[in-house]
């Protein structure tokens, strides 16, 4: 049986550890709250957006935005949105399964895959992975801002205005509740048809000022809001999945501590009855 | 008989500032002032910086500044996607004030180093709101 000191100073470690996730969980409650007040904040605006890109989408158009058109698929365009920091759990693991679920039935049909990264995780993964990168982005800490997000999904719509991606999806966890997180996948492009379904006539808008440029920019900001809706509930799927992953490590350090202590107990116990044992024996040899 | 009705969204990035049943809507678009009814044609425009002042069901009103966005009329909604918007008894008049002299003073003694574009564009924002400032202290009294 190993030593007192030897337990006591794994004990003690185990304690050191303890103090570090519990640390850690109360954080994540923190930076939760704020994760979850923002996502709600914003969640009206991507929801309106889409509803009205869905009327655009049943309406009969004078002009056809290239948006709209369902092309054959060739390639097909992912944007992951996944954490920037560990320790949250299977978070990421499940989403990038998921994606990798995905793009593997696209790629039995033919379809090449690329992806735009968000979060140095997915980084990580998809690089190691060999996938096919087309842009990343890390660093968007607890604020993310839509700026920050401008670039990659630039890259994207600019791939699919020249034809290079023929669909393009966003990635990321949705935010249910403190304990459960889905990994979500949204189409962006072409877009999703509305299920509004009291409007079937033909119709079109009267435009003010001109068709082309407001559909581009309407569409342009419905794919930012949609990645950046899809970033903030990230951000708070991450915190929640952290708390949640180091309540279940604090938990476990104690139950280590109350095994340990035991064996510790024991140690002490066997050590001092041997000693009493060698005395007695000695005291019948005199 | 009840006046007719429509119903009403605006929400900007961050918030949802108005959901429910209104009988007009006025609001300044990109090509000029618009009114809208209840049982406007389809229409989709841009939005420039100003205000939008809402009848709701019962008479009462209410104003609303926009920094620009997008308007989109149904027959049985329209919804306003704003940028920006504070809701006319939450703006600061004094700040306005302020924004508006600093954007005048740019444009007087402009340099090679100022952004012409963005401070109009900053002018006419810190224009909309002191419009809208003076229509809510209307209501006020």
């Amino acid at each position: 049986m190993a030593g007192g000191k030897e337990i006591k100073d794994k004990i003690g470690s185990v304690k050191n550890t303890q103090k570090i996730t519990s640390a850690m969980e109360m954080v994540a409650a923190s930076k939760m709250r704020r994760a979850q007040d923002s996502m709600a904040a914003t969640r009206p605006y991507a929801e309106k957006i889409r509803n009205v890109i869905g009327h655009i989408a049943c309406g009969q158009l004078e002009y056809r935005h290239p948006y709209l058109e369902e092309r054959e698929v060739k390639r097909v365009g992912y944007i992951v949105i996944s954490t920037d920091r560990g320790l949250c759990g299977g978070l990421n693991v499940n989403l990038f399964k998921s994606v990798l679920k995905d793009s593997a039935q696209w790629q039995e049909q033919g379809a090449e895959v690329e992806f735009a990264l968000i979060g140095s995780k997915a980084a990580g993964f998809f690089t190691s992975f060999g996938a096919n990168v087309v842009a990343q982005k890390s660093g968007l800490g607890d604020q993310p801002s839509v700026t920050d997000l401008i670039g990659s999904v630039k890259v994207m719509l600019d791939a699919y205005d020249k034809g290079d991606i023929d669909r393009l999806f966003v990635v990321y966890n949705k935010f249910v509740n403190t304990m459960s997180q889905k990994p979500t996948i949204d189409q962006l492009l072409p877009l999703p048809k509305s299920d509004d379904d009291e409007i079937t006539h033909r119709w079109d808008y009267i435009y003010e000022p001109d068709a082309q440029v407001l559909l581009d920019q309407l569409m342009v900001r419905f794919v930012e809001s949609q990645v950046y809706q899809g970033v903030v509930e990230n951000l708070a799927s991450e915190q929640a999945a952290r708390m949640v992953a180091m309540k279940s490590a604090t938990d476990n350090a104690g139950n280590l501590i109350d095994d340990l202590q035991l064996v510790y107990n024991k140690a002490r116990q066997a050590a001092i009855t041997q000693e009493l044992g060698e005395i007695v024996a000695g005291a019948a040899a005199v | 008989m009840a006046a007719m009705t429509v119903h009403l969204d605006v929400v900007s990035a961050e918030e949802n500032l108005f959901s429910g049943r209104v009988e007009s809507l006025q609001i300044s678009g990109s090509e000029g002032e618009l009114g809208i009814m209840p049982g406007h044609a389809p229409l989709l425009t841009t939005l420039k910086p100003g205000m939008a002042r809402i009848v709701k069901q019962h008479g009462d009103e209410e104003v609303i500044y926009l920094s620009g966005g997008m308007l989109e009329v149904q027959p049985g909604s329209v919804t306003v996607l704003a940028d920006v918007a504070v809701r006319g008894g939450d703006l600061d008049e004094q700040a306005a004030l302020e924004a508006k002299q600093r954007a005048e003073e740019h444009i007087s003694n402009a340099s090679a180093d100022v952004d012409y574009a963005e401070v109009a564009a900053e002018l006419a924002r810190a224009v909309a709101q002191l419009r809208v400032i003076q229509e809510a202290n209307k209501y006020k009294k």
